[in-house]
Formats: C-alpha cells, structure tokens, sequence
C-alpha cells in the first residue's frame, strides 16, 4: 500500500521513536539496517515521483526473498546488511586552507599520476578560489551540451526532469530482480548519472572527464543509465584514477546502457577504490552489475581498469538483441597483496551476425586472487554470430592465484567462436635481463606489465590511458621484493 | 679496463669459478673458449651481477673501481653490456621502445635528459642499417616469435645502440647459420674501437674468424688454464680440449 505524504511522516516520526533515529528533513544520515520504511524514507527524501517509490519498493521485497550469491571465487565476509546505513548525504570534505594540510601519502600519489595542482587540491578538498573558474568550465561544458540536445545530470535530477526517459529505460537491461546486489541497488541507490544522447548527435566531448569529482560523492550504491539515440555516439567515462579512500565498506553499483539501432556507447571505467592494506585488512567490496543492450547495427564497448577494492565482482555484458551489433569487453584486473577480483563479461548473442570480442588481462600479485569469469552465449537465432575470445594472466611472486572459467553456450551451427588462454609469470630472467640493459627493477616491472595491457590500454581515451599506465605502476609498486 | 683477480663464485652453493684471473685492456679484444660446464657463461653473468652468482673470494674491478657489490643496472650504467646466450621475450614491449628506456635510464643515472627523439631516431636508423635490420623488426615485441638468428642480432643491434665500453657476448654465434654470424660479427667489428673492450665467450673458434681476438683464454673447471693468441683457438679446434688436462693444478 501506498502513502501520502503526511502518513509517511507520521510513520516515520512513530519510528523515530522506536529505532532512535532523528528524521529531521535535513539529517544527512539515516539509522542502520534496512526496511520499507528506509526504502520509502530514501525516496521521499529525493522528492521522489510515486512510480518511483513503488518502483524501490518492489525490488526491496524481491531483495529480501533473495540470497547472497556465492558461486564466485571470492572469499570474504558477507556484509550484515542491517549494519548499514542506506542513506547518507554526500559526505562534505573537510574544507582544508592550502595543500599543506593533505595527507602527505596522498599527494604523493597525486605526484605519480601526474594530476594537476588544482585538481589535487579539488580531489582532496582544498577551498580554493580556482574553482571558481571550474564552474565556469563546467557551464560553458552545459553549454555545448544543451545545444546538441544532450542530457547529462544525476539520476535523481533526472528523475525529476526526465521522468518520462528514466521512466521507460531504468531497469530495463538489468531487472531489479536480476541479481541479489541489483536489486538491492534498486531498492536504495542514493545518486548515479544520468546520461540521454539524441537522435543522430555524436557527443562532442568524452562524457564525465570533467565532472569525474563530482562524482566521487555519490555514495555507495551508484546507479548509471546511459541512452544512446539512434545513430547517435558517446564516450562515458567513469572513475577517478586518484585513489579513493572511502568510508563504506559495501558497493553496490548499477549500470544500464541503451543502445538504439546504429548508435554506439564507449563506456570506461577506471575502478581504484581502496584495496584494503598490505595485510589485507579494511578496503571495499566492490559488487556491480553493469550490462548494456545493442538494437540493430549498434555498438557496445567497454573497457575497464581495474586495480582498486579488496573484492572485486564485476561483469560488463552485452545483450546484442539487435541483427548486425557489436559487443566488446577490453579489461586490466591487477590484484595485489590480498585482493580478490572475478571479473568478466558476458555476450548474449541474439540477433544475426553479431558479433563481439572479449580481451581480458589479468596481473596478480602478492597474496591476491583474479578470476577472469566470462559467458559466450549463442542463441538459436543468432546465426552467423563471431566471438573471439582472449584471457591472459600474468603472475607475479608465487603466492597468487589467477584463474579463468570461460563459459561457452552455442545453440546455433553457424556460430563462429574462438578463445584462447596464456597464462605467463614475470621471470626473474626477464627482470634480470632488463637490469643488464641498465633499466632498475621496478621501472621494468612497469615495462612488462605495460607491454601486457597494451591491448587494452590502447582502447582508452588517450587523457586516461596515460593515467591509468602510472596507475598500474602505483598499485603495483614494491610487489617484488 | 676490466680486471677479475682470483674471482671464486658459487651457485646454489656450487663453486663454479675457482680462481679467475684476467686483464683486459682499452682497445682489446678477448676470448674465452672451454668444454661445456667450466664456467664461461658463469663468468659472464658474474661480471654482469647476476644475483644468483655469489662471489666468496677475489674481486672485480671496472674502470679501476671494485665492482663487486654494484647492482646489474649500476654496471650497466658504467658500460658494461652483455648479449645474453638465450635472450629473454617481454610480449607487447616494442624492441624501439625497450631500447628507448634502457637508454634513457642510463641517461637519468648519469644525470642527463632524455635522449631527443628525433636524435633516438636517427641513431635507431644508423644501427639498424649496420646489422641489415628492417624497420618492421623494430615494431615487434621484443624477442618474441624471434628466430634464433633474428635474437642474436637484436643483442648486438642493442650493444650497438648502447655504446658500451665492455661488451660480453655469450655465445653470440650458437644458433646463427653463416650468413647471420658474419652479420653480428661486422657489427661487433665496426662498434669496437680503441676506447671500448670485447669478451666473447663461445664453443667453437668459427667466430673468431670474424672477430678476430687480441688474446684467447682457456677456461676448464671454473679456471684459466691457458692464454694465448688466435693461434691457440684454431688448435683447441683441431685437437680439442683433453691435452690442457694436465695443465691443471
């Protein structure tokens, strides 16, 4: 049953009492645990359309008829879900005067990648009039933006702006039911992108390199949704490659591309949250479902880097529905010390002559564990449909463990499908031999394992791929003795 | 130039080497020759700082510094250059790009900038053209997919490009057919000058008709049993090694 408006405060001040919890419309953070009443409070405090609210709460029930998967090759203690709290307002940085102030840790690592000075005292929340400038950078962005057409604000402005758009595609790739942590992001995402290209408009800037700070407040359970018009291009990217150190524990993340016939989303994910220390304590658990679907002749590419969070558990799919579209799936997993990731992909073949191409490395290291998890799927009516596939895995040390499980579903002859695996191990010979050529070990370190991603590194926007070559030489910094 | 006194050295715990002398000097060029399992390829690795070498006794001076404790890449850094016997593969790192990073670490140790690129260039081209290399090689992965000849002439087109002052090769020729050795050994020939040395470690006395030596050693159970010249290759190649036997002590 629904409420009005009143009902609901009423409810909510009655359980105020019950759970001690302060329901000040201003309060930036809600009690622990989680219930209808949370689900309806998140809503109402977005100011939230009805459809929307029932929308959360539906997936809430589904949620709570629903268990924890365990089927990956992860281990880890299962959040206790009531031990969190599901709303928190975008967490003020402590205004700080000057750079003097910053972790020092920190602005090394600004250093090694390479960021600005005025990006390192914006990502670490320096007060600083410079950002008076960026905010005008960021309308003159607007600017270009609104003229092609182009939508691009949070998912809760959308919801209010473009209920009609977020209406009709939110949970259309991934249901709410989809998955244990998919519909528990439905039933509670605080904020997201929201992201609309027109008809035939190729967006003229790479989407979110600018805008990538505001999106570090978003909070723990992220939703994304991302339509591209037909004939229309955009490039989407997102993550910061500056380290994000954040409080919770748990993140649920939700992805949704739409692709219409002949429109093509280039979608880049730079993952670097915290990995937890060299003993394996603390860092996040990083659990996103993240899948586009492609109309006739269109295209989905994703590319990802991923060298953040202590779990990882992540599989950018396509769902190629339409005759004739793409699917592609370009990604770096680099584990260190004690972090897990199984990550992959899947391509659902479905419409004929789709074809798609999966490229996958993976760089252990430490006492880390990476799973490359893919499914090739070929659906009887996908004929003619090409996949090809490629996992390789470089170990570092002896104490990690990489580890693929390829699933291949063929329901139709015409299929053509190739995969191939290596997995190789940095030799010492290797290391030696670049030391004989005067390059130190660490600096070769970084040559090999450049050498390995190359494939994937090359498919980034150039701004990012740059970064996110110093990134891998960071998260893997010290890991051989 | 490079100078080893009484060097013993142990591997797992294994001597290998038991008492290497030898003095090169600027300008000269040495051989070494041995059965298999004296320790030639030791010796290499033991001046290049392999650390699974571990010198107990003796020592090795460079350029009248004792090097003994000096890192592989410091070594390198002062000019000493070795062209491995199985040269290792790093997939997806461009043979351009790797010799572009060893040469500019070597810079940045020496506190210089980078090496200019349109400089690297042409000093790329220059090289190239001396070891009959064509410029697709240089865009391949180092060493991968390489035939045996094709990684032979990778080594010396990097010693080349490095200009070393010591240049150990390790066997330079197995695995060249007539054509590839006669190709490595002009390269060695035309980078060597009165201002840098040659050691070359090799089985069988064919490349020393190319490269011909100043001094030849002779090298069996981890010592130098004899030194002469040329000579004394071409009669280790007629009779072998059984007559030096006795020559040990």
């Amino acid at each position: 049953m629904a409420y009005t408006e009143e009902e609901l405060k009423k409810q909510l001040e009655t359980k105020e009492y019950e759970y001690g919890f302060y329901t000040e419309i201003d309060s930036e953070t809600f009690p622990v645990g989680l219930n209808e009443e949370i689900v309806k409070a998140i809503s109402k405090k977005k100011n939230e359309p009805k459809w929307m609210t029932d929308w959360r709460l539906d997936a809430y029930s589904t949620w709570k008829s629903m268990e924890e998967p365990n089927w990956s090759n992860l281990k880890y203690s299962k959040p206790n879900f009531q031990d969190i709290s599901y709303y928190s307002a975008p967490k003020k940085k402590p205004d700080l005067k000057s750079l003097d102030e910053v972790d020092p840790e920190l602005l090394k690592t600004f250093d090694k990648l390479g960021i600005s000075i005025d990006e390192q005292k914006k990502l670490s929340g320096v007060a600083i009039d410079v950002v008076i400038d960026s905010v005008s950078v960021a309308t003159t962005f607007k600017d270009t933006l609104e003229e092609k057409g182009i939508i691009f604000c949070s998912i809760s402005d959308a919801i209010q702006n473009h209920p009609e758009l977020v209406r009709k595609y939110i949970g259309t790739v991934v249901p709410k039911k989809d998955n244990y942590y998919a519909a528990l992001n439905s039933a509670v995402f605080s904020d997201g992108s929201f992201c609309f290209i027109p008809k035939g408009v190729k967006c003229p800037m790479e989407l979110s390199t600018y805008f990538r700070i505001n999106q570090a407040g978003t909070g723990q359970f992220e939703r994304t949704l991302v339509i591209a018009d037909k004939s229309s291009y955009v490039s989407y990217l997102e993550g910061c490659t500056a380290p994000s150190r954040d409080e919770n524990q748990l993140h649920a993340a939700v992805v949704e591309l739409i692709a219409l016939d002949d429109a093509e989303i280039k979608y880049s994910t730079v993952q670097n949250w915290f990995p937890g220390d060299k003993k394996g304590k603390g860092g996040v658990y990083n659990f996103v479902t993240k899948r586009g679907i492609c109309h006739e002749r269109s295209k989905i590419s994703w590319t990802q880097v991923e060298t953040g969070s202590a779990v990882t558990w992540k599989y950018p799919s396509c769902i190629l529905k339409g005759n004739n579209s793409i699917g592609e799936f370009y990604s770096i997993a680099v584990t260190n010390n004690f972090q897990q990731a199984d990550t992959g992909t899947k391509m659902i073949h479905i419409g004929k002559n789709t074809k798609s191409t999966i490229i996958s490395k993976g760089i252990s290291a430490g006492k880390s564990q990476n799973s490359y998890r893919g499914l090739v799927q070929i659906s009887p009516l996908a004929k003619y449909a090409r996949n090809f596939s490629q996992c390789d895995s470089l170990l570092m040390g002896n104490k990690c463990g990489a580890h693929t499980f390829p699933y291949i579903e063929v329901q139709n002859k015409t299929a053509q499908i190739e995969h191939e695996a290596t997995t190789s191990k940095i030799g010492e010979d290797q290391i030696f031999y670049c030391n004989q050529r005067g390059i130190d070990t660490e600096k070769a370190l970084a040559l090999i394992v450049n050498g390995f991603s190359k494939e994937v590194l090359n498919k980034l926007p150039m701004e990012f791929a740059v970064e996110a070559q110093k990134l891998l030489e960071i998260s893997l910094e010290g890991s051989v003795g | 130039m490079l100078e080893i006194n009484n060097l013993h050295c142990k591997i797992e715990g294994r001597s290998i080497l038991k008492g290497i002398n030898l003095k090169i000097n600027k300008g000269e060029i040495h051989a070494i020759m041995g059965p298999n399992g004296s320790g030639k390829s030791t010796l290499a690795n033991v001046i290049s700082g392999h650390e699974d070498y571990e010198i107990t006794k003796g020592n090795i001076f460079f350029k009248d510094q004792e090097i003994n404790e000096f890192s592989p890449e410091e070594r390198a850094h002062e000019g000493v250059f070795m062209s491995f016997q199985y040269p290792v593969e790093i997939p997806g790192v461009t043979v351009t790009n790797f010799i572009k990073t060893a040469i500019n670490e070597s810079r940045k140790s020496k506190g210089l900038d980078e090496m200019p690129s349109s400089e690297m260039l042409k000093k790329i081209r220059e090289k190239a053209a001396l070891l009959e290399i064509d410029s697709n090689f240089l865009s391949r992965s180092l060493n991968e997919g390489f035939s045996g000849g094709e990684k032979k002439r990778n080594e010396i087109f990097q010693m080349a490009m490095m200009e070393p002052e010591l240049a150990v090769l390790d066997e330079t020729d197995s695995g060249l057919d007539i054509d590839a050795l006669k190709i490595v050994a002009n390269g060695v020939i035309k980078c060597s000058n009165d201002n840098n040395s040659v050691l070359v470690i090799t089985h069988y006395q064919r490349l020393l008709d190319y490269i011909v030596p100043d001094y030849v050693h002779i090298v069996m159970d981890g010592k130098v049993v004899k030194s002469g010249d040329k000579n004394l290759a071409k009669k280790i190649e007629e009779i072998g090694y059984d007559w030096l036997k006795n020559a040990k002590s």
